[in-house]
Protein backbone atom coordinates (compact mmCIF):
# COMPACT_ATOMS: atom_id res chain seq x y z
CA UNK A 1 0.00 0.00 0.00
CA UNK A 2 2.72 2.89 0.95
CA UNK A 3 4.30 2.13 -2.67
CA UNK A 4 1.71 2.72 -4.20
CA UNK A 5 1.26 6.60 -2.37
CA UNK A 6 1.86 9.47 -4.86
CA UNK A 7 2.96 12.45 -2.84
CA UNK A 8 2.65 14.80 -6.06
CA UNK A 9 -0.59 14.74 -4.97
CA UNK A 10 0.36 16.90 -1.90
CA UNK A 11 1.76 19.59 -4.37
CA UNK A 12 0.95 22.93 -3.85
CA UNK A 13 -0.19 23.68 -7.10
CA UNK A 14 -3.18 22.00 -8.78
CA UNK A 15 -3.75 18.74 -9.54
CA UNK A 16 -1.78 18.95 -6.35
CA UNK A 17 -4.31 19.25 -3.26
CA UNK A 18 -1.43 21.00 -1.06
CA UNK A 19 -2.47 24.82 -1.63
CA UNK A 20 -6.59 23.72 -0.56
CA UNK A 21 -5.63 21.92 2.52
CA UNK A 22 -3.20 24.30 3.72
CA UNK A 23 -5.98 26.72 2.62
CA UNK A 24 -8.65 24.88 4.62
CA UNK A 25 -5.91 24.56 7.47
CA UNK A 26 -6.10 28.15 8.16
CA UNK A 27 -9.70 28.66 7.82
CA UNK A 28 -9.52 26.01 10.98
CA UNK A 29 -7.31 27.89 12.59
CA UNK A 30 -9.39 31.20 12.22
CA UNK A 31 -12.46 29.76 13.44
CA UNK A 32 -10.54 28.16 16.53
CA UNK A 33 -9.25 31.61 17.19
CA UNK A 34 -12.39 33.61 16.78
CA UNK A 35 -14.21 31.09 18.21
CA UNK A 36 -12.25 30.95 21.21
CA UNK A 37 -12.03 34.73 21.36
CA UNK A 38 -15.79 35.47 21.60
CA UNK A 39 -16.06 32.60 23.85
CA UNK A 40 -13.73 34.16 26.44
CA UNK A 41 -15.69 37.65 25.67
CA UNK A 42 -19.12 35.20 26.89
CA UNK A 43 -16.96 33.59 29.40
CA UNK A 44 -15.91 36.99 31.25
CA UNK A 45 -19.61 38.48 30.95
CA UNK A 46 -21.14 34.83 31.28
CA UNK A 47 -19.11 34.86 34.79
CA UNK A 48 -19.56 38.23 36.22
CA UNK A 49 -23.46 37.65 35.33
CA UNK A 50 -23.24 34.41 37.92
CA UNK A 51 -21.42 35.46 40.61
CA UNK A 52 -22.50 39.25 41.10
CA UNK A 53 -25.61 39.71 38.71
CA UNK A 54 -29.05 40.19 40.04
CA UNK A 55 -31.68 37.04 39.65
CA UNK A 56 -33.15 38.00 36.16
CA UNK A 57 -28.95 38.10 35.12
CA UNK A 58 -27.88 35.38 37.07
CA UNK A 59 -30.60 33.02 35.88
CA UNK A 60 -30.47 34.20 32.34
CA UNK A 61 -26.91 32.75 32.42
CA UNK A 62 -27.49 29.70 34.32
CA UNK A 63 -30.15 28.78 31.46
CA UNK A 64 -27.20 29.67 28.81
CA UNK A 65 -24.84 26.93 30.56
CA UNK A 66 -27.41 24.60 31.08
CA UNK A 67 -28.21 24.22 27.82
CA UNK A 68 -25.19 24.48 25.85
CA UNK A 69 -23.35 22.30 27.86
CA UNK A 70 -26.35 19.79 28.09
CA UNK A 71 -26.66 19.48 24.29
CA UNK A 72 -24.54 18.19 21.51
CA UNK A 73 -21.86 20.81 20.30
CA UNK A 74 -23.07 19.49 16.42
CA UNK A 75 -26.49 19.74 17.03
CA UNK A 76 -25.93 23.36 18.37
CA UNK A 77 -24.18 24.35 15.18
CA UNK A 78 -26.30 22.68 13.21
CA UNK A 79 -29.16 24.78 15.03
CA UNK A 80 -27.51 27.50 15.61
CA UNK A 81 -26.08 28.04 11.55
CA UNK A 82 -29.09 27.03 9.97
CA UNK A 83 -32.08 28.46 12.67
CA UNK A 84 -30.32 31.28 13.66
CA UNK A 85 -29.08 32.60 9.98
CA UNK A 86 -33.25 31.65 9.01
CA UNK A 87 -33.90 33.73 11.92
CA UNK A 88 -32.14 36.47 10.96
CA UNK A 89 -33.20 36.52 7.43
CA UNK A 90 -36.42 36.98 8.61
CA UNK A 91 -36.07 39.61 10.97
CA UNK A 92 -34.40 41.42 8.31
CA UNK A 93 -36.93 41.09 6.20
CA UNK A 94 -39.66 41.93 8.20
CA UNK A 95 -37.66 45.58 9.18
CA UNK A 96 -38.05 46.22 5.34
CA UNK A 97 -34.40 45.26 4.29
CA UNK A 98 -33.07 42.58 2.01
CA UNK A 99 -32.41 39.19 3.18
CA UNK A 100 -28.51 38.80 3.11
CA UNK A 101 -25.98 35.41 2.60
CA UNK A 102 -24.43 34.77 5.51
CA UNK A 103 -20.84 35.03 5.40
CA UNK A 104 -19.80 31.59 6.23
CA UNK A 105 -16.24 32.46 8.26
CA UNK A 106 -18.22 34.94 10.52
CA UNK A 107 -21.18 32.29 11.10
CA UNK A 108 -18.94 29.75 12.08
CA UNK A 109 -16.76 32.04 14.18
CA UNK A 110 -19.97 32.78 15.81
CA UNK A 111 -21.22 29.37 16.18
CA UNK A 112 -17.84 28.06 17.60
CA UNK A 113 -18.24 30.75 20.31
CA UNK A 114 -21.53 30.69 21.50
CA UNK A 115 -21.02 26.89 22.04
CA UNK A 116 -17.35 27.99 23.56
CA UNK A 117 -18.79 30.41 25.99
CA UNK A 118 -20.66 28.08 27.67
CA UNK A 119 -17.97 25.93 28.80
CA UNK A 120 -15.69 29.26 29.38
CA UNK A 121 -18.06 30.69 31.48
CA UNK A 122 -17.65 27.66 33.74
CA UNK A 123 -14.08 28.07 33.59
CA UNK A 124 -13.44 31.46 34.61
CA UNK A 125 -16.34 31.58 37.20
CA UNK A 126 -14.64 28.79 38.80
CA UNK A 127 -11.21 30.62 38.96
CA UNK A 128 -12.82 34.04 39.73
CA UNK A 129 -13.80 31.97 42.91
CA UNK A 130 -10.19 30.49 43.65
CA UNK A 131 -9.17 34.25 43.98
CA UNK A 132 -8.89 34.50 47.83
CA UNK A 133 -11.77 37.28 48.42
CA UNK A 134 -9.67 39.89 50.08
CA UNK A 135 -7.50 40.85 46.91
CA UNK A 136 -10.67 41.83 45.62
CA UNK A 137 -12.07 43.36 48.92
CA UNK A 138 -8.72 45.32 48.87
CA UNK A 139 -8.95 46.78 45.64
CA UNK A 140 -12.78 48.08 46.92
CA UNK A 141 -11.18 49.45 49.91
CA UNK A 142 -8.89 51.69 47.93
CA UNK A 143 -11.74 52.73 46.06
CA UNK A 144 -11.06 51.18 42.71
CA UNK A 145 -14.59 51.44 40.70
CA UNK A 146 -16.33 47.96 40.03
CA UNK A 147 -15.12 47.59 36.74
CA UNK A 148 -11.42 48.46 37.27
CA UNK A 149 -11.51 46.19 40.03
CA UNK A 150 -12.62 43.67 37.41
CA UNK A 151 -10.14 44.79 35.21
CA UNK A 152 -6.83 45.35 37.62
CA UNK A 153 -7.21 42.67 39.79
CA UNK A 154 -9.74 40.53 39.43
CA UNK A 155 -9.18 39.11 35.94
CA UNK A 156 -5.19 39.02 36.25
CA UNK A 157 -5.48 37.29 39.50
CA UNK A 158 -7.98 34.38 38.53
CA UNK A 159 -5.96 33.89 35.09
CA UNK A 160 -3.65 31.48 36.16
CA UNK A 161 -6.54 29.54 38.31
CA UNK A 162 -8.40 29.69 34.48
CA UNK A 163 -5.17 28.79 32.37
CA UNK A 164 -5.30 24.57 33.04
CA UNK A 165 -9.03 24.69 31.68
CA UNK A 166 -8.58 27.34 28.97
CA UNK A 167 -6.03 25.27 26.99
CA UNK A 168 -8.35 22.72 27.16
CA UNK A 169 -10.81 24.78 25.77
CA UNK A 170 -8.48 26.02 22.92
CA UNK A 171 -7.79 22.42 21.99
CA UNK A 172 -11.45 21.76 22.10
CA UNK A 173 -12.61 24.43 20.11
CA UNK A 174 -9.89 23.80 17.36
CA UNK A 175 -11.28 20.49 17.30
CA UNK A 176 -14.57 21.47 16.81
CA UNK A 177 -13.83 23.54 13.97
CA UNK A 178 -14.28 20.08 12.37
CA UNK A 179 -17.87 19.42 12.86
CA UNK A 180 -18.56 22.87 10.43
CA UNK A 181 -17.38 19.85 7.68
CA UNK A 182 -21.51 19.20 8.02
CA UNK A 183 -22.78 22.55 7.23
CA UNK A 184 -20.34 22.46 4.07
CA UNK A 185 -17.82 24.49 5.21
CA UNK A 186 -14.23 24.17 3.98
CA UNK A 187 -12.35 23.95 6.97
CA UNK A 188 -9.50 21.54 6.99
CA UNK A 189 -11.81 18.09 7.36
CA UNK A 190 -14.42 18.98 4.60
CA UNK A 191 -11.51 19.68 2.42
CA UNK A 192 -9.14 16.51 2.90
CA UNK A 193 -12.62 14.64 2.67
CA UNK A 194 -13.11 16.32 -1.27
CA UNK A 195 -9.28 15.79 -2.01
CA UNK A 196 -9.31 12.29 -0.64
CA UNK A 197 -12.89 11.43 -2.84
CA UNK A 198 -11.23 12.80 -5.80
CA UNK A 199 -8.13 10.76 -5.68
CA UNK A 200 -9.37 7.80 -3.73
CA UNK A 201 -6.12 8.31 -1.70
CA UNK A 202 -7.57 8.21 1.66
CA UNK A 203 -5.12 7.26 3.76
CA UNK A 204 -2.88 9.46 2.54
CA UNK A 205 -4.99 12.72 2.91
CA UNK A 206 -6.53 12.10 6.09
CA UNK A 207 -2.63 11.24 7.59
CA UNK A 208 -1.75 14.52 6.17
CA UNK A 209 -4.86 16.37 7.80
CA UNK A 210 -4.05 14.37 11.07
CA UNK A 211 -0.47 15.73 10.80
CA UNK A 212 -1.45 19.31 10.52
CA UNK A 213 -3.92 18.91 13.37
CA UNK A 214 -1.09 17.82 15.10
CA UNK A 215 1.29 20.70 14.74
CA UNK A 216 -1.35 22.84 15.66
CA UNK A 217 -1.62 21.30 19.11
CA UNK A 218 2.13 21.22 19.57
CA UNK A 219 2.98 24.97 18.33
CA UNK A 220 -0.47 25.84 20.68
CA UNK A 221 1.38 23.67 23.18
CA UNK A 222 4.42 25.89 23.28
CA UNK A 223 2.43 29.27 23.44
CA UNK A 224 -0.11 27.89 26.33
CA UNK A 225 3.05 27.00 28.06
CA UNK A 226 5.03 30.42 28.04
CA UNK A 227 1.12 32.22 28.65
CA UNK A 228 1.15 30.25 31.91
CA UNK A 229 4.66 30.98 33.17
CA UNK A 230 3.77 34.61 32.63
CA UNK A 231 0.41 34.10 34.28
CA UNK A 232 1.86 32.19 37.60
CA UNK A 233 4.63 35.02 37.88
CA UNK A 234 3.62 35.62 41.34
CA UNK A 235 2.87 32.52 42.45
CA UNK A 236 5.76 30.44 44.22
CA UNK A 237 6.42 27.04 41.81
CA UNK A 238 4.98 24.27 43.61
CA UNK A 239 8.01 21.75 45.21
CA UNK A 240 8.68 18.74 43.56
CA UNK B 1 -12.31 72.38 68.63
CA UNK B 2 -13.14 73.86 65.30
CA UNK B 3 -11.50 71.26 63.42
CA UNK B 4 -13.98 68.15 61.73
CA UNK B 5 -12.87 65.12 63.20
CA UNK B 6 -11.57 62.39 60.59
CA UNK B 7 -13.65 59.77 61.77
CA UNK B 8 -16.56 60.11 63.25
CA UNK B 9 -19.20 57.09 64.01
CA UNK B 10 -22.41 57.94 65.77
CA UNK B 11 -24.69 54.95 67.03
CA UNK B 12 -23.97 52.66 64.76
CA UNK B 13 -26.28 49.40 64.68
CA UNK B 14 -25.30 46.25 62.34
CA UNK B 15 -27.08 43.14 62.29
CA UNK B 16 -26.60 40.04 60.18
CA UNK B 17 -30.09 38.72 59.67
CA UNK B 18 -31.64 38.40 63.37
CA UNK B 19 -27.95 38.94 65.04
CA UNK B 20 -27.25 42.21 65.82
CA UNK B 21 -23.53 42.09 66.28
CA UNK B 22 -23.17 46.24 66.75
CA UNK B 23 -25.30 47.56 69.19
CA UNK B 24 -25.01 51.48 69.56
CA UNK B 25 -21.60 52.25 69.04
CA UNK B 26 -19.85 56.13 68.46
CA UNK B 27 -16.31 57.04 68.12
CA UNK B 28 -14.34 60.15 67.28
CA UNK B 29 -11.33 60.48 66.00
CA UNK B 30 -9.21 63.84 65.12
CA UNK B 31 -6.84 64.28 63.64
CA UNK B 32 -3.43 62.67 64.85
CA UNK B 33 -5.28 60.47 67.09
CA UNK B 34 -4.53 56.82 67.41
CA UNK B 35 -7.84 54.65 68.59
CA UNK B 36 -7.05 51.29 69.75
CA UNK B 37 -10.37 49.13 69.55
CA UNK B 38 -9.70 46.33 72.01
CA UNK B 39 -11.92 43.14 73.06
CA UNK B 40 -12.88 39.60 72.31
CA UNK B 41 -14.01 37.79 69.51
CA UNK B 42 -17.24 38.58 68.02
CA UNK B 43 -17.14 41.40 70.26
CA UNK B 44 -17.65 43.54 66.94
CA UNK B 45 -14.47 45.24 66.69
CA UNK B 46 -13.82 44.26 62.95
CA UNK B 47 -17.13 45.10 61.74
CA UNK B 48 -16.97 48.39 63.60
CA UNK B 49 -13.79 48.94 61.74
CA UNK B 50 -14.94 47.91 58.37
CA UNK B 51 -18.05 50.17 58.56
CA UNK B 52 -15.81 53.12 58.40
CA UNK B 53 -15.14 52.58 54.72
CA UNK B 54 -18.45 50.45 53.91
CA UNK B 55 -17.12 47.22 53.25
CA UNK B 56 -19.87 46.20 55.59
CA UNK B 57 -23.19 48.36 55.51
CA UNK B 58 -24.27 49.56 58.88
CA UNK B 59 -27.82 48.90 59.53
CA UNK B 60 -28.34 52.65 61.14
CA UNK B 61 -25.95 55.24 62.57
CA UNK B 62 -24.32 57.62 60.51
CA UNK B 63 -20.76 57.56 59.72
CA UNK B 64 -18.77 61.00 58.52
CA UNK B 65 -15.04 61.27 56.95
CA UNK B 66 -13.90 64.66 57.33
CA UNK B 67 -16.67 65.88 58.36
CA UNK B 68 -18.82 64.12 55.38
CA UNK B 69 -21.21 61.56 56.02
CA UNK B 70 -22.17 58.87 53.37
CA UNK B 71 -25.23 59.53 51.91
CA UNK B 72 -27.23 56.11 53.03
CA UNK B 73 -30.53 55.00 51.72
CA UNK B 74 -32.83 52.73 54.10
CA UNK B 75 -33.35 49.24 52.70
CA UNK B 76 -36.16 48.27 54.70
CA UNK B 77 -36.67 48.47 58.49
CA UNK B 78 -33.49 47.62 59.64
CA UNK B 79 -30.81 47.69 56.46
CA UNK B 80 -29.36 50.38 54.58
CA UNK B 81 -27.06 50.76 51.32
CA UNK B 82 -24.53 54.06 50.31
CA UNK B 83 -26.97 55.68 48.11
CA UNK B 84 -24.07 56.93 46.16
CA UNK B 85 -21.36 54.52 45.04
CA UNK B 86 -19.04 57.04 43.22
CA UNK B 87 -19.13 58.98 47.36
CA UNK B 88 -17.69 55.63 48.41
CA UNK B 89 -15.42 55.42 46.12
CA UNK B 90 -13.72 58.54 46.70
CA UNK B 91 -14.37 58.67 50.30
CA UNK B 92 -12.91 55.31 50.68
CA UNK B 93 -9.60 56.50 48.03
CA UNK B 94 -8.56 58.97 51.17
CA UNK B 95 -8.58 55.71 53.69
CA UNK B 96 -6.12 53.34 54.07
CA UNK B 97 -6.83 50.16 55.21
CA UNK B 98 -4.20 47.00 56.20
CA UNK B 99 -5.62 43.34 56.28
CA UNK B 100 -4.89 40.95 58.52
CA UNK B 101 -3.81 38.73 55.31
CA UNK B 102 -2.06 41.50 53.97
CA UNK B 103 -3.81 40.81 50.64
CA UNK B 104 -1.70 42.25 48.56
CA UNK B 105 -2.33 41.51 44.71
CA UNK B 106 -0.36 38.22 43.70
CA UNK B 107 0.08 39.29 39.69
CA UNK B 108 2.18 42.63 40.92
CA UNK B 109 5.54 42.96 42.03
CA UNK B 110 5.94 45.01 45.78
CA UNK B 111 6.30 48.39 43.77
CA UNK B 112 3.38 47.73 41.63
CA UNK B 113 0.92 46.90 44.42
CA UNK B 114 2.37 50.03 46.08
CA UNK B 115 1.75 52.71 43.12
CA UNK B 116 -1.56 50.81 41.86
CA UNK B 117 -3.85 53.38 43.47
CA UNK B 118 -1.70 56.26 43.23
CA UNK B 119 -2.13 55.84 39.39
CA UNK B 120 -5.30 53.96 38.71
CA UNK B 121 -7.31 55.62 41.31
CA UNK B 122 -5.83 58.88 41.88
CA UNK B 123 -4.73 59.78 38.63
CA UNK B 124 -1.00 60.71 39.78
CA UNK B 125 1.45 60.44 36.96
CA UNK B 126 3.82 57.22 37.29
CA UNK B 127 6.91 58.84 37.52
CA UNK B 128 5.87 60.80 40.70
CA UNK B 129 3.78 57.47 41.66
CA UNK B 130 7.30 55.25 41.38
CA UNK B 131 9.19 58.26 42.82
CA UNK B 132 6.78 58.13 46.01
CA UNK B 133 6.33 54.13 46.37
CA UNK B 134 9.83 54.19 46.57
CA UNK B 135 10.25 56.57 49.44
CA UNK B 136 7.80 54.80 51.30
CA UNK B 137 8.54 50.97 50.42
CA UNK B 138 12.43 53.05 52.16
CA UNK B 139 10.65 53.95 55.16
CA UNK B 140 9.05 50.50 55.96
CA UNK B 141 12.61 49.04 55.14
CA UNK B 142 11.81 47.21 51.85
CA UNK B 143 13.76 49.58 49.55
CA UNK B 144 15.85 46.07 48.38
CA UNK B 145 12.36 44.39 47.50
CA UNK B 146 10.58 46.53 45.20
CA UNK B 147 10.39 44.21 42.51
CA UNK B 148 9.80 41.25 44.49
CA UNK B 149 6.06 39.11 44.16
CA UNK B 150 4.46 39.27 47.48
CA UNK B 151 4.34 35.55 47.47
CA UNK B 152 7.98 35.10 47.69
CA UNK B 153 8.69 37.71 50.76
CA UNK B 154 7.89 36.53 54.43
CA UNK B 155 4.38 37.26 56.91
CA UNK B 156 6.26 40.83 58.17
CA UNK B 157 7.54 41.83 55.01
CA UNK B 158 4.44 41.33 53.14
CA UNK B 159 2.52 43.25 55.96
CA UNK B 160 5.09 46.21 55.76
CA UNK B 161 4.54 46.25 51.68
CA UNK B 162 0.19 46.63 52.69
CA UNK B 163 1.56 49.36 54.77
CA UNK B 164 3.67 50.92 51.91
CA UNK B 165 0.50 50.67 49.74
CA UNK B 166 -1.43 52.51 52.32
CA UNK B 167 1.65 55.16 52.83
CA UNK B 168 1.30 55.52 49.51
CA UNK B 169 -2.06 57.19 49.09
CA UNK B 170 -1.12 59.91 52.01
CA UNK B 171 -4.51 58.81 53.27
CA UNK B 172 -6.24 61.02 56.28
CA UNK B 173 -6.65 57.91 57.91
CA UNK B 174 -5.80 54.58 58.15
CA UNK B 175 -7.22 51.94 59.31
CA UNK B 176 -5.54 48.44 60.52
CA UNK B 177 -7.71 44.88 61.39
CA UNK B 178 -5.77 42.95 63.41
CA UNK B 179 -2.51 43.84 61.50
CA UNK B 180 -0.22 41.11 63.49
CA UNK B 181 -2.72 38.57 63.96
CA UNK B 182 -1.57 36.30 60.92
CA UNK B 183 2.13 36.47 61.48
CA UNK B 184 4.39 34.06 63.07
CA UNK B 185 5.38 35.53 66.55
CA UNK B 186 9.09 36.56 65.77
CA UNK B 187 7.65 38.61 62.55
CA UNK B 188 5.56 40.88 64.95
CA UNK B 189 8.13 42.83 65.80
CA UNK B 190 9.02 44.70 62.84
CA UNK B 191 5.40 45.64 61.92
CA UNK B 192 4.55 46.95 65.14
CA UNK B 193 7.45 49.07 64.83
CA UNK B 194 6.92 50.45 61.69
CA UNK B 195 2.64 51.51 63.07
CA UNK B 196 5.03 52.85 65.77
CA UNK B 197 6.78 55.17 63.58
CA UNK B 198 3.65 55.98 61.70
CA UNK B 199 1.98 56.50 65.31
CA UNK B 200 4.76 58.90 65.98
CA UNK B 201 4.93 61.10 63.24
CA UNK B 202 0.78 61.93 64.18
CA UNK B 203 -0.92 59.84 60.95
CA UNK B 204 -4.84 59.47 62.12
CA UNK B 205 -5.26 55.71 62.98
CA UNK B 206 -8.39 53.61 64.31
CA UNK B 207 -6.53 50.20 65.33
CA UNK B 208 -8.56 47.06 65.91
CA UNK B 209 -5.56 44.77 67.75
CA UNK B 210 -5.26 41.96 69.77
CA UNK B 211 -1.56 43.30 70.86
CA UNK B 212 -2.41 45.07 74.55
CA UNK B 213 0.91 46.23 75.50
CA UNK B 214 1.35 48.04 71.82
CA UNK B 215 -2.13 49.72 72.36
CA UNK B 216 -1.31 50.86 75.66
CA UNK B 217 2.24 52.09 73.59
CA UNK B 218 0.58 53.87 70.88
CA UNK B 219 -2.95 54.73 71.42
CA UNK B 220 -4.22 58.36 72.88
CA UNK B 221 -7.69 56.31 72.94
CA UNK B 222 -8.92 53.22 73.79
CA UNK B 223 -12.02 51.37 73.12
CA UNK B 224 -13.06 48.06 74.86
CA UNK B 225 -15.95 46.53 72.78
CA UNK B 226 -17.74 43.66 74.41
CA UNK B 227 -21.05 42.06 72.67
CA UNK B 228 -21.22 44.89 70.41
CA UNK B 229 -21.12 47.35 72.50
CA UNK B 230 -18.17 50.10 74.00
CA UNK B 231 -18.30 48.72 77.74
CA UNK B 232 -15.58 51.02 78.68
CA UNK B 233 -13.35 53.69 77.10
CA UNK B 234 -11.02 56.44 77.91
CA UNK B 235 -6.73 57.05 77.95
CA UNK B 236 -4.79 54.32 77.78
CA UNK B 237 -3.51 54.73 81.44
CA UNK B 238 -6.88 54.52 82.45
CA UNK B 239 -8.23 51.59 80.73
CA UNK B 240 -5.01 48.94 81.06
CA UNK B 241 -4.00 50.87 84.71
CA UNK B 242 -7.38 51.11 85.93
CA UNK B 243 -9.84 49.76 84.11
CA UNK B 244 -13.32 49.49 86.10
CA UNK B 245 -15.65 47.05 84.08
CA UNK B 246 -15.04 43.63 86.12
CA UNK B 247 -15.24 41.79 82.03
CA UNK B 248 -12.86 44.99 81.41
CA UNK B 249 -10.47 43.29 84.16
CA UNK B 250 -10.92 39.98 83.11
CA UNK B 251 -9.94 40.32 79.48
CA UNK B 252 -7.18 42.44 80.15
CA UNK B 253 -5.40 39.26 82.71
CA UNK B 254 -6.62 37.13 80.12
CA UNK B 255 -4.62 38.54 77.12
CA UNK B 256 -1.92 39.93 79.33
Amino acid sequence: MLQSIDLSLLAFNPPGWGGALLNGFVKSIQLAAGGYAIGILIGILGASAKLYGNRVVKDLAEIYTMVIRAVPELVLMLVFYYAGTDLMNTVLKAMGYDGFDVNGLLAGILVIGLVQGGYTTEVIRGAILAVPPGQIEAAAAFGMSPGKVMRRVTLPAMTPHALPGMANLWMIATKDTALLAVIGFSELTLVTKQAAAATREYFMFFIAAGILYLILTLGSNVILRRFERHARRGMVPVQR
Amino acid sequence: MTQDPAIEIRDLHKSYGAIEVLKGVSMTAYPGDVVAVIGGSGSGKSTMLRCINMLEKPSSGRIAIQGEAYEMRQLGTNAMEPASPKQVQRIRSQLGMVFQNFNLWPHRTVLQNVIEVPIHVLGVPKEQAVARGRDVLARVGLAEKEDVYPAFMSGGQQQRAAIARVLAVDPLAMLFDEPTSALDPELVGEVLSVIRDLAAEKRTMVLVTHEMAFARDVASHVIYLRDGRIEEEGPPEQIFGDPQSPNLQQFIRSVA
